[in-house]
């Protein structure tokens, strides 16, 4: 007789395929919208005849802001991940060597965990008024800041845990060899926990790329990004479903990418710390 | 390590922590610190200009009052408890299933991740057309077989558990995600001398998988708790709180205070009482994950 792992196995893969078509379904489901017209849309039809309509609407269109708005989310994402994996590398590397006291790293961490729970609007309702003050709402430096405050909790966590796996041995043969604080971290810190660092980058930027609540209100016409143009789509008199489901299918674009060609980081970077 | 600290350099401890605390104090601080300032005061704007006129603590007697605000924190807690809940519990059944299995994980895997990446509004907007009262999928799908379509986000019935089940749909990968990683790193000869032993499936699962998976299970259920206390993108799309306050989460009614209504200064007691109330919660679960380490 087959042991009972083996026997259930068939079952295991059933259950699995059944929640990959729950998963999968609703992305199939809003590209082939993006593909109806607005009439075959209403109508709930299943078999239709695919029309690229809305996509040129989306993309070519006079009216259309998409391009602007990828071109908006781009630089803000890129900018935060730059400046996070920037502040993060150095502070992680801070707080787990050059003695940096308990006291102090405990207060900063403990401070990244409240920071990190804290709902973003309540940080956005803090920071309006001085941003408006500054003249920094509607600016991508603005926005661009705001999203290296929002996850720089993560990634300093992140980044403080990778540094911890370098050997201290490493360090040390590098310091009696003559090498300066800099030098180290830049030839001895950096190339080893490049791993890290990339698994942080490409989280970094994905959760800013997809990051709504801060952007909302931060942003107006010249500076809004993706998620908030989405947004405009479903809130509008009359909501364009077509040009709604064009725009979200586009929209997973990056997602599809980073999934693609990241998806070694992105695990490394979603499970550090959880399990030890 | 002594003599490794003895090379201690202070003056790059100092310019290594700065970015981060200058980050901290610029964005997380001060800006409390403002928002605590201006929870006290009535804020007009006159002429482009804030005016700031002492109201004391008025702005906070008023939060008990606050039904909508009530609403939010019993729906936010209903919302989270709940959603976090079954996710873990589905998330646990689908990592262990594909930890059992030979052939395919990968591809399981990279179909489960799909979620967590895509934007929260952008889930928010699938599902605001697939539960479509006229032409969505799910209304198309029970009318298969014989149901009368529901009106999911319209009705006060079906408005929050529907919310929670897009809520589940999209973040039951994550729970997954980490809980497969906690799979992956228990040590086979327990789970094999389980099996010499005799122990079946559920035997196995019952006292060795469970207990050893107890602190990843814990950490799970703590990162999701976290996260989904901060919901926002998916509310604002699907429901904007309604109808009535039948989805009001507490991330809504302080932008819709703050930035809607413009009553900053009511706005910002909100906000401060959130935190406050977080922090709280925040030392609280410590405490209770020292005692329970301490225990054990």
């Amino acid at each position: 007789m087959m042991p009972f792992e083996k026997r259930v196995v068939p079952f295991f893969h059933l259950f699995l395929i059944v929640i990959s078509i729950f998963v999968l379904v609703p992305f199939l489901w809003i590209i082939a919208a993006g593909f109806k017209t607005q009439i075959s849309l209403l109508q709930g039809e299943i078999f239709f005849t695919p029309t690229l309509a809305s996509f040129r609407e989306v993309l070519f269109s006079r009216t259309t802001e998409f391009m602007d708005n990828t071109f908006n989310s781009l630089v803000v994402a890129t900018a935060s991940t730059i400046g996070i994996c920037f502040v993060a590398t150095l502070g992680g590397y801070a707080i787990e060597r050059l003695g940096t006291s308990r006291l102090l790293v405990h207060a900063l961490l403990g401070w990244a965990i409240v920071f990190h729970m804290v709902p973003p609007i309540t940080l956005v309702a803090a920071w309006f008024p001085l941003y408006r003050e500054l003249g920094l709402d509607n600016t991508y430096f603005g926005l661009a800041l705001a999203h290296v405050a929002v996850h720089l909790p993560m990634a300093l966590w992140l980044m403080a845990n990778f540094v911890r796996e370098v050997p201290v041995e490493l360090e040390e043969a590098a310091r009696i060899d003559g090498c300066s604080t800099p030098y180290l971290i830049w030839k001895v810190i950096v190339p080893l926990v490049a791993p890290g660092l990339a698994a942080t980058a490409i989280l970094t930027f994905i959760f800013s790329w997809n990051e709504f609540a801060v952007a909302l209100n931060l942003t107006a016409k010249q500076t809004a990004t993706v998620p908030v143009a989405i947004a405009k789509f479903a809130q509008g008199y009359e909501i364009k479903y077509g040009e709604m489901a064009a725009t979200a299918a586009l929209s997973l674009v990056p997602a599809l990418a980073f999934l693609l060609f990241g998806q070694r980081y992105i695990v490394k970077g979603l499970t550090t710390g959880a399990v030890k | 390590m002594a003599s490794y600290r003895a090379t201690h350099d202070t003056l790059w401890r100092r310019i290594a922590l700065t970015p981060t605390i200058v980050v901290f104090l610029a964005m997380s601080i001060l800006p409390t610190l403002n928002l605590m300032a201006m929870s006290v005061n009535e804020i007009t704007w006159v002429d482009g200009k804030a005016v700031w006129s002492y109201v004391g603590f008025t702005h906070y007697a008023r939060l008990a009052e606050d039904s909508l605000l009530i609403a939010g924190l019993k729906n936010t807690a209903i919302f989270a408890i709940v959603g976090v809940a079954i996710q873990v519990l589905l998330g646990f059944l689908l990592a262990w299933a594909v930890s059992r299995i030979a052939r395919g994980r990968v591809l399981y895997r990279t179909i489960f991740i799909l979620p967590i990446l895509v934007p929260g509004i952008l889930i928010g907007a699938v599902w605001k057309l697939m539960l479509n009262y006229d032409f969505g999928l799910v209304n198309g799908f029970i009318g298969v077989f014989g149901f009368h379509p529901v009106d999911w986000l319209g009705t006060r019935a079906w408005a929050l558990p529907s919310v929670i089940m897009v809520d589940i749909w999209h973040w039951t990968p994550f729970c997954f995600l980490l809980l497969l990683a906690g799979f992956e790193s228990l040590p086979q000869d327990v789970q094999e001398a389980a099996r010499v032993d005799g122990a079946g499936t559920w035997a196995e699962m019952r006292y060795v998988l469970i207990p050893m998976m107890m602190p990843v299970i814990a950490v799970t259920f703590l990162f999701r708790l976290v996260t989904s206390l901060k919901v926002f993108d998916e509310i604002y799309l699907l429901t904007g709180g309604g109808p009535g306050s039948a989805t009001e989460v507490i991330s809504y009614t302080i932008y819709r205070t703050f930035f809607t209504q413009d009553r900053m200064g009511y706005g910002s007691a909100m906000s401060v009482a959130v935190l406050f109330f977080i922090s709280l919660a925040m030392i609280g679960v410590l405490m209770a994950g020292k005692r329970g380490r301490n225990a054990a």
